[in-house]
């Protein structure tokens, strides 16, 4: 039987829950964005009126405001947003338990099943998107269709406030004609590669055989076979309020620009104990590490490794992060946020494997320290023990990643 | 007219099923007005006031008008200028 599936972006979510607040700015262009003083001022969203100014997501405030010298730049409201995210779930959850988020404002809806009940795709789709504007006072866009990856580029190819299906009949002629990059997961790079090879469009990718793909790409060149031809398979998860934990993560835009190794390495301490109180406050080790750099063009590079052991040791951690970031790092640029993030999660009573070129008990001391230092701090505050390394230049490490959450989006695989 | 969003303090019956109906609305000082009927309720925004939860359609000495939960405070549609003390 063929799947439906419905993919629900909220239009502009961050700004849309702004001007509902703010009657008073509805007509004009308005933008969500960071505190400049943290030099987290970038563009977070904008509205339809900022979008005709050339502003952009991602791009600095001042910068913005150069365009667009009327721009409302309001400063973020996680709590109030996360609150509007859950209403809208909470409807979606009404057609089917099959809801995945992927961030806060975009879900996939997996319908199949409930078409008996409320009829098809389209009609559920057009319910969804009645009920979202009435209810929560902002709009969505969704996209039906019967895998997860064309959902999404219906989802995207009318906004804001529309409905738009994509059946086995129409896909060739509403999909294929547009860009690469307007395929879920064509990035930049992926779009540069393919561009190269005379590929522009997804009707041009689907044609191209999958050896070829593959003997280009990997096993990357399967997937893209398969997104562009609509033969995608993955299910969509089935709705988890307590979803489990896949990983744990910090990043930080730092208050000045990282320009040599001791400013990483500083920071990457930082991040690391941050990480790793936190996988021990919950009982976890992991074994993936992955380190993301952006640089003050807000280009950003991920790189991933394996620990040899399950850890959760803070030093580990960041040596590991460092010697990771050295390895790929070249310094054309310098840095203005960093992250690092540890998943592929054990419980943290897993039995370890010794081996007879690593000090066990070394280690055993060091998992010993960690966890004095966790109640020093959990009891007199985050600064009452701090390594000397950090103490060369408080400014920069003064940040506590731990309690001021961040919000991160949730990737694909 | 412009109209505002206006928190109220309300007089609200808890029953021991947990549901919640809304008595009265605290109408400036002394000025007490009973809830004569609620003709529904759903969740709903409200574009002129700027806000987003539960709305309940009450009639009130003859008169239809939405008053909103949101989060754990109620608000109206307030009709006029808001009063300085009352911007939020």
């Amino acid at each position: 039987m063929e799947r439906v599936i419905l993919h629900s972006d909220c239009n502009s979510f961050y700004a849309s829950v702004e001007c509902l607040y703010h009657p008073e700015i509805r007509n004009k262009p308005v933008a969500v964005g960071g505190e400049p003083e943290h030099r987290h001022g970038i563009i977070l969203t904008k509205n339809g009126i900022a979008k005709k100014y050339g502003v952009k997501t991602g791009e600095p405030l001042w910068k913005a405001k150069q365009k667009c010298p009327d721009l409302v730049i309001i400063p973020p409201n996680y709590p109030l947003y996360q609150r509007f995210s859950e209403m809208a779930r909470k409807i979606y959850l009404e057609y089917t338990d099959k809801v995945e988020p992927f961030g806060i404002d975009e879900s996939w809806l997996d319908v199949t099943g409930s078409a008996k009940i409320y009829g098809d795709g389209e009609k559920i789709a057009r319910e969804i998107n009645r009920r979202v504007k009435e209810e929560l006072g902002i709009t969505v866009s969704v996209g039906v269709s019967w895998n997860k990856i064309f959902a999404k580029f219906g989802s995207d190819y009318k906004k804001p406030d529309a409905v738009t299906v994509i059946t086995k009949e129409n896909y060739k002629e509403i999909i294929w004609p547009q860009p690469v990059e307007d395929l879920l997961y064509v990035g930049p790079a992926t779009k540069r590669k393919l561009n190269g090879i005379g590929i522009h469009t997804i009707g041009e990718l689907a044609a191209i055989k999958p050896e070829y793909l593959r003997a280009k790409f990997g096993k990357w060149g399967d997937v893209l076979h398969d997104f562009s031809n609509g033969l995608d398979i993955t299910p969509v998860a089935e709705y988890d309020s307590t979803r489990a934990v896949k990983s744990i993560g910090n990043s930080t835009t730092t208050i000045r620009d990282l320009k040599t190794e001791e400013d990483v390495k500083m920071v990457l301490f930082v991040l690391a104990e941050s990480v790793g109180r936190r996988m021990r406050e919950q009982g976890f080790k992991g074994r993936e590490l992955s380190v993301a750099v952006r640089d003050n063009e807000l280009c950003t590079i991920a790189k991933q490794c394996k620990f040899e052991k399950f850890t959760n040791i803070s030093s580990e951690i960041a040596e590991k992060a460092f010697w990771l970031f050295r390895k790929f790092y070249s310094w054309y640029r310098p840095i203005r946020s960093i992250g690092i993030s540890v998943s592929d999660f054990a419980h943290d009573n897993i039995p370890t494997q010794t081996d007879l070129f690593c000090d066990e008990r070394q280690r055993i001391r060091m998992e010993r320290l960690d966890s004095a230092v966790d109640v020093l701090k959990r009891r007199f505050g985050n600064y009452c023990v701090q390594r000397a390394s950090l103490l060369k230049e408080p400014t920069l490490t003064r940040f506590n990643p731990k309690d001021e959450n961040t919000i991160h989006p949730i990737g694909y695989f | 007219m412009s109209v505002y969003k206006k928190y109220v303090d309300m007089i609200v019956r808890y029953y021991p099923d947990g549901t919640i109906r809304p008595m009265a609305v605290w109408w400036e000082e002394g000025k007490l007005y009973e809830i004569d009927r609620i003709l529904d309720v759903r969740p709903a925004a409200s574009l002129k006031a700027g806000g987003a939860g539960i709305r309940y359609t009450c009639r009130i000495q003859g008169h239809e008008t939405y008053i909103w939960l949101e989060d754990n405070r109620w608000f109206v549609e307030a009709k006029g200028k808001p009063r300085s003390q009352e911007v939020s």
